[in-house]
């Protein structure tokens, strides 16, 4: 059996069902006493290590937050799922917006000097800035061959059988290992954390960084000009028959 | 004004969708729809119809099987559903408020960081509060009871617009000795004593571990006597169902599952995982015991909800799988020990109408549905069904 070590990242974002507000700067959204949770695609990778590690496959799964003291909480949830233990990069409340792939996939890369892992799994995304970059970004910097939008990850002899979901359909490619790779909706579904194990992840240990430790700059390289509501949508016209409906569609080059 | 404009529909595709719900009640449309936003509006519009005498119908999500929402006597109905504002969750207390348009899904999504759910489970994407008002029961009534034993208090605008709470403005007390139980009044009372603009319920911890597990069995009977001794024996199941043949056919097309036809059990196990492993031990041996085979059982969340899936989407299976034919929902509680009996009755009667007759029953209660099926354009069919 293998005994793998994992690397996992978990993004803390705004709860994909709370109703996004713009800030009245048009800079960005209301973040302010809206709730928060891991990034749903960040589950999908936790919960698949998680599994890999019930498969004794792996055998110790590092959850890793980026963000503002908060981010604690998302990296709670991951040990209440399985993680082992976390480390928490912090970067002052209000700057985590600013916190761009390029710059985290640059943490990671330190990470993975320092706790030196077999596999990294990221989310495919994050559901606030929908970039899909970072697992691209990290396994460029390492060199580490990667297997993005995995909804199948099988381990066999040091090498990782992956199904990818593209465009045309799903692409089964195998990378050796160490690799990264990114969590699609369809690799597994999340278990819950429950209350028994929230109360022992309180003891699993949780370690404390800033990027300056590591030696990373995360100055931004991309800033943002506006953030705007999509348009409202305009009510439809009725039409008496099939025919005005042919013609107007004719009309606008719909058909 | 009352509320604006856009809160008021009176269109004729807004009227029928609120007169409608998924029983086989034709649509009885309202004369208008009304949206409120918050309770005070609620009392307004209340007081208004009260002083001059116009019917008023809630209406929360319209999934309802028993004809709720149609307005008999014209009128108008009341929608609640841009009420979606979860007041508070107190974790450490295991209760949490809603307003009346948040749905039993809403809440559990926003309660699950914190390993807390609502179980209550009637399947449909109902509204919080109109499980309330319709005592809503389900898959697992035999392990967390129904409404009845999990509200906890209740905002309700009466008849004349007067706002009350039934248990006290501000209580969540998990139990009292105190005063007249009005809470319970207004559970299930069906929107015929006043409407439930917010309720206090229960919450509970997300189990650590479930198991799912399904056997099928040669006879009704024996799936049935099963389910007696499961009960007898104490394993304490979440949820406990039975599905008759028919019932598993249209299952299988509709879910893409290849299950035996036969009457099968389908159980769920909460508990810790050592828990949950004797239980299904048990579980497997009284099914051997009473003939059953297949027992299958699986702890993954995908092959779980996989298999319950089939069950939640019985009524739509039972739809898809015989279109054109209406069906007639029962819902039916007897003692357990009568079970075995009323099923067999129910079948052999179904048989005998010649009508197809999928039964899906949550048998730990003793609660079983029986869809019979209809051709609705003939007449004789329906009489008989009657």
């Amino acid at each position: 059996m293998a005994s793998l070590r994992v690397l996992v990242g978990c993004k803390r974002v705004i709860d994909y069902a709370v109703k996004i507000r713009v800030r009245p700067d048009a800079l960005g959204v209301v973040t302010d006493g809206v709730k928060h949770s891991m990034n749903p695609f960040d589950e999908n990778a936790i919960e698949e290590a998680v599994r890999m590690k019930q498969k004794k496959v792996v055998k110790e799964i590092i959850a890793v937050s980026c963000g503002p003291t908060q981010s604690q909480e998302t990296i709670r949830t991951a040990l209440a799922m399985g993680a082992d233990r976390g480390i928490h990069i912090e970067v002052p409340k209000g700057t985590e917006e600013n916190l761009q792939p390029l710059a985290v996939a640059k943490i990671f890369a330190k990470l993975v000097e320092k706790e030196k892992p077999d596999v990294v799994i990221l989310g495919k995304q994050a559901i606030d800035d929908d970039s899909n970059q970072t697992t691209q970004l990290l396994a460029g910097i390492l060199e580490w061959p990667q297997g993005t939008m995995a909804s199948v990850v099988e381990h066999s002899d040091g090498k990782l059988k992956i199904t990818r979901e593209v465009d045309g359909g799903l692409e089964d490619i195998s990378v050796n290992l160490p690799a990264v790779i990114s969590a699609d909706l369809r690799l597994n579904e999340p278990r819950y954390a429950t209350l028994p194990n929230i109360m022992k992840a309180k003891k699993k240990k949780i370690e404390k960084m800033s990027p300056e430790d590591l030696g990373v700059d995360v100055t931004p390289r991309l800033k943002v000009l506006k953030v705007v509501d999509p348009p409202v949508r305009a009510a439809g016209d009725k039409v008496p028959d099939v025919a005005t409906l042919m013609d107007k569609l004719k009309e606008r080059g719909h058909i | 004004a009352v509320v604006s404009t856009q809160s008021t529909g009176i269109s004729e595709s807004a009227r029928n969708l609120h007169g409608t719900d998924e029983s086989f009640h034709p649509t009885r449309a309202p004369e208008a729809v009304v949206t409120p936003h918050t309770t005070e509006q609620v009392s307004a519009v209340m007081r208004i119809c009260n002083e001059n005498k116009v019917p008023v119908v809630p209406f929360g999500t319209g999934t309802g099987f028993e004809g709720g929402v149609g307005a008999m006597y014209g009128g108008i109905s009341l929608a609640l559903h841009k009420m979606t504002d979860i007041v508070e969750v107190n974790s450490s207390d295991f209760d949490a408020t809603v307003r009346a348009g948040v749905t039993r899904h809403q809440l559990n999504d926003w309660i699950k960081e914190d390993g807390l759910q609502f179980p209550i489970d009637p399947g449909a994407g109902a509204s919080v509060c109109g499980m309330c008002a319709t005592s809503a029961s389900g898959t697992n009534a035999v392990r967390y009871g129904t409404m009845r034993e999990n509200v906890l208090n209740m905002e309700v605008v009466l008849a004349d617009g007067r706002v009350i709470h039934t248990a006290g403005k501000g209580s969540r007390a998990k139990k009292t000795s105190c005063g007249y139980n009005l809470t319970n009044l207004f559970v299930g009372s069906e929107g015929t004593l006043g409407l439930i603009t917010q309720a206090t319920v229960r919450l509970y911890g997300i189990p650590e571990a479930t198991a799912a597990a399904i056997s099928s069995f040669p006879t009704v009977a024996s799936a049935v006597e099963t389910v007696v001794q499961v009960l007898q024996c104490g394993i304490p199941v979440a949820r406990m169902e039975f599905l008759n043949p028919d019932m598993i056919s249209a299952c299988n097309s509709y879910s893409n599952l290849d299950l035996k036809v036969a009457p099968t059990l389908f159980f769920e196990f909460i508990g810790s995982p050592s828990g949950v492993e004797e239980q299904a031990q048990l579980a497997e041996e009284l099914c051997t015991y009473n003939e059953g085979d297949n027992f299958t059982w699986a702890t993954a969340q995908e092959d779980r909800t996989r298999l319950w899936k089939a069950r939640h989407n019985c009524w739509y299976a039972v739809k898809a799988g015989y279109p054109g034919l209406h069906a007639y929902s029962t819902d039916v509680v007897v003692p357990v020990s009568r079970l075995p009996e009323i099923v067999e009755y129910c079948h052999d009667l179904a048989g005998e109408m010649g009508v197809p007759a999928p039964i899906v029953g949550h048998v730990g209660d003793g609660n079983f549905h029986c869809f019979l099926l209809s051709d609705q354009n003939d007449a004789v069919e329906v009489d008989r069904i009657k």
